[in-house]
């Protein structure tokens, strides 16, 4: 075996196709299944693609790095769940490109942040961390209430995220921008079109209560729908075993 | 190969590019840390909106990475591999494009992190036009390394241009598979990648996990096959030794990502085969370290002279700890407690300051009085003192990251006497505000001993010598292989 390894030594482009082969076995196996397995994504009712608004607030956590300190994945043990909430299921990110599943939790899980804190709390809390919880580290963002959502363009990026394989309609991007701003504030005239292709569960409020559709509405519409989406009722109590209540 | 009369006119300009390049990412990389490390334990140094911690996180991680890590990789392997085919290194031209090249990737990643431009795909996170600029540049570089593969004078390819080898294609399978996505405006610097969810994940971690396996461990091997032997004046210890853990270690580490993923959505099969070869690959691993340790057999006495080997030596101790360690935290039940916490922090930079910033500290001293040719160091009293700061800083760093780790894993798990959780999340971050301010301490120590290192390296360009009792006697090769002569073996010298 050791002296045949010499035909190797002698010659780079051999070397060279003998690591690529070497190289590739593991990761094809571990990961062209994924893509092709039913059961690697089960389906769960109620998982939708982002409203534009919700986009664009996912956007926003991405540019800050928010996946740095908060995980989006909850998992399948007994603490995190009491903690968290029910463990995350695929299907719940599968609309995320990328996924922010993150790898650390300098900060707490999000995965299921959505309708657990007011629209109020979530502004003052990116305003100034601190004055709501004191022993937080977070950094503080004043600047997303005062900066003005860019959405005239938000339907390219539907454009772009549907050639990657999320299913946007031609009348999800062609109302894009109308159904961002239709989000962002209580009385829209465009509300119904945006529920129409949303569904009656999307939240549409002024989050912010400032006049203007900020990054900051953005960002609490998409905080305030992590985890939401998924109707969780049918297997609530799987994971939690609440025995010593 | 000192022995041959005619010595090519090998191309070390560009190594010398590549090594002033190394140590000034370094300290920007190593200040960076310094700098994010202190704003965990004083969120108030989060200054305005470029300057966060989220936004400098990538700065840091890629500054050490990929410049102070990536130059490195170029400038050794650009060294050794004109030493040991003994031909020059292949185009000029090319060669000097992959550092122009690859300076100005680094400035564009690094100006779109503090702007938020960012994929947010850890340790992959510049967007789409600078991984494409990137795939160019890395590609000169395979072409570089593999012409003057070709244009070897030796019959044989030593065993750290394998390793330089399987790093270099490897990381261009890895960059291109992780990276396609599509660009919602070609004016514009935002993408979508192609992949999302838990196939993005898997994807995710199978890059990560190897940007690990193969940047940070395949191409440092090489600078240790390169390195310890010729600072050693020793060949490598085994040679069949080489082969079985080079093709093993390349082999099993592609699949040991999914260990970031344990208990979450990815499906269970894919996990468990995760755990299963990130626990094999502990041995190939360690056949590295023992391979390159062994290698002072005969010449252990050279530990007390020479701090350079020291450096090396020391990385090598590193290598093996954390890689046993890390087979350790890719079991699921030590997962269940070390993953989302800061063990995870301390494994990395045991990993990243002892063995990678630590075997390119060797090589940094061994290279700066070759290539600008000196008779020795300004000073190897300043890299012993450099070498006791940095070491110190890395054991006060590790330590607080582990007593961080395990302490917030605890607590989170922890229930009371009525079964509730026994902490709120909010209570084990200020749990952690003593040994944050360790571990930046650390850190600080290790800033410290990078900028001794620097002057140290300043005052040997200018020719100086601090005039110390114990000269540098390893530089000069010939001095070398005649204090080699006691030892008389029929194994080949490869370097």
């Amino acid at each position: 075996m050791y002296s045949k390894h010499a035909a190797l030594e002698k010659n780079s482009i051999l070397m060279l196709i003998f690591v690529v082969i070497t190289i590739s076995i593991g990761g094809i196996i571990e990961i062209v299944p994924l893509f092709r397995m039913e059961t690697t994504i089960e389906p769960v009712k109620g998982i939708r693609p982002y409203t534009p608004l919700e986009l664009a607030g996912q956007n926003v956590y991405i540019r800050e790095g928010c996946y740095g300190c908060h995980s989006q994945q909850i998992r399948a043990l007994r603490d995190e769940v009491e903690r968290y909430g029910h463990y995350s299921l695929a299907a719940e990110s599968m609309y995320d490109h990328p996924f922010q599943w993150g790898s650390k939790r300098t900060g707490p899980d999000l995965a299921r942040v959505g309708g657990k804190y007011s629209d109020e709390w979530h502004v003052q809390h990116m305003i100034n961390p601190q004055s709501l919880v004191p022993e937080s580290i977070m950094p503080s963002y004043p600047h997303l209430s005062r900066r003005v959502l860019n959405l005239a363009d938000i339907g390219d990026d539907l454009i772009a995220l549907r050639a990657v394989g999320v299913p946007y309609t031609d009348e999800m991007i062609s109302s894009a921008t109308q159904d961002a701003y239709a989000q962002a504030s209580q009385d829209s005239d465009y509300l119904d079109g945006l529920f129409e292709r949303y569904g009656e569960k999307v939240v549409a409020r002024n989050f912010d209560g400032e006049t203007h559709t900020s990054e900051m509405d953005a960002l609490v519409a998409y905080l305030q729908v992590l985890g939401t989406m998924a109707e969780l009722q049918d297997y609530k109590h799987d994971g939690s075993k609440r025995s010593g209540q | 190969m000192n022995t041959l009369n005619e010595k090519p006119n090998y191309n070390d300009d560009i190594v010398k590019l590549f090594t002033i390049a190394t140590i000034f990412w370094g300290i920007v990389g190593f200040t960076v840390g310094l700098f994010i490390a202190l704003q965990l334990a004083f969120p108030v140094l989060n200054f305005g909106e470029y300057l966060t911690f989220g936004r400098l996180r990538p700065l840091h991680t890629s500054a050490v990475v990929f410049a102070f890590g990536g130059n490195a990789l170029f400038a050794t392997s650009y060294f050794a591999v004109q030493r040991t085919c003994r031909t020059r290194l292949w185009s000029d031209g090319w060669s000097s494009f992959t550092f122009w090249g690859y300076q100005l990737f680094i400035v564009l990643a690094a100006i779109g992190y503090v702007t938020g431009i960012t994929q947010a795909k850890e340790y992959a996170e510049p967007e789409w036009y600078a991984d494409l600029w990137l795939t160019f540049v890395w590609v000169a570089y395979l072409v570089v390394f593999m012409m003057t593969l070709k244009n070897r004078k030796e019959p044989h390819i030593y065993v750290a241009n394998w390793f330089f080898l399987g790093f270099i294609v490897t990381v261009a399978v890895l960059h291109l598979v992780q990276n396609i996505s599509v660009p919602v405006s070609i004016f514009g610097t935002k993408s979508y990648p192609l992949w999302g969810g838990v196939q993005s994940a898997m994807i995710q971690w199978w890059y990560a996990h190897n940007a690990v396996g193969f940047f940070l461990t395949a191409g440092f091997l090489g600078i240790m096959y390169y390195f310890v032997p010729k600072r050693a004046g020793r060949p490598v210890y085994s040679y069949r030794l080489s082969i079985l853990h080079f093709w093993s270690l390349i082999f099993m580490y592609i699949w040991a990502g999914p260990h970031h993923l344990h208990y979450t959505a990815l499906p269970d099969w894919a996990q468990t085969l995760g755990m299963t070869f990130s626990i094999m690959v502990w041995m190939p691993s360690w056949g590295g370290m023992i391979n390159g340790m062994m290698t002072l057999s005969g010449a252990w006495h050279k530990l007390r002279e020479d701090p350079v080997l020291k450096f090396m030596i020391i990385s090598l101790s590193f290598y093996g700890m954390s890689t046993f360690e890390g087979p350790l935290m890719s079991i699921k039940e030590v997962n269940a407690l070390s993953h989302y916490t800061d063990w995870t922090i301390g494994h990395v930079h045991s990993g990243a300051l002892g063995w990678v910033a630590f075997i390119t500290f060797g090589a940094v001293y061994h290279l700066v009085p070759v290539l600008w040719k000196r008779s020795g160091l300004y000073s190897l009293k300043l890299v012993n003192t450099h070498l006791w700061i940095a070491t110190i800083g890395i054991v006060l760093y590790i330590a607080a990251m582990w007593v961080t780790g395990i302490m917030e894993g605890l607590m989170w798990r922890s229930y009371d006497e009525l079964g509730f959780l026994r902490w709120s999340f909010v209570e084990t971050v200020q749990a952690k505000h003593i040994p944050y301010l360790i571990r930046a301490f650390g850190g600080l120590l290790f800033l410290a001993g990078a900028l001794i290192m620097v002057y140290n390296v300043v005052r040997t360009i200018r020719g100086d010598s601090a005039g110390e009792a114990v000269q540098d006697m390893v530089h000069d090769p010939n001095r070398n292989d005649a204090q080699n002569n006691s030892r008389s073996t029929g194994e080949a010298v490869h370097v």
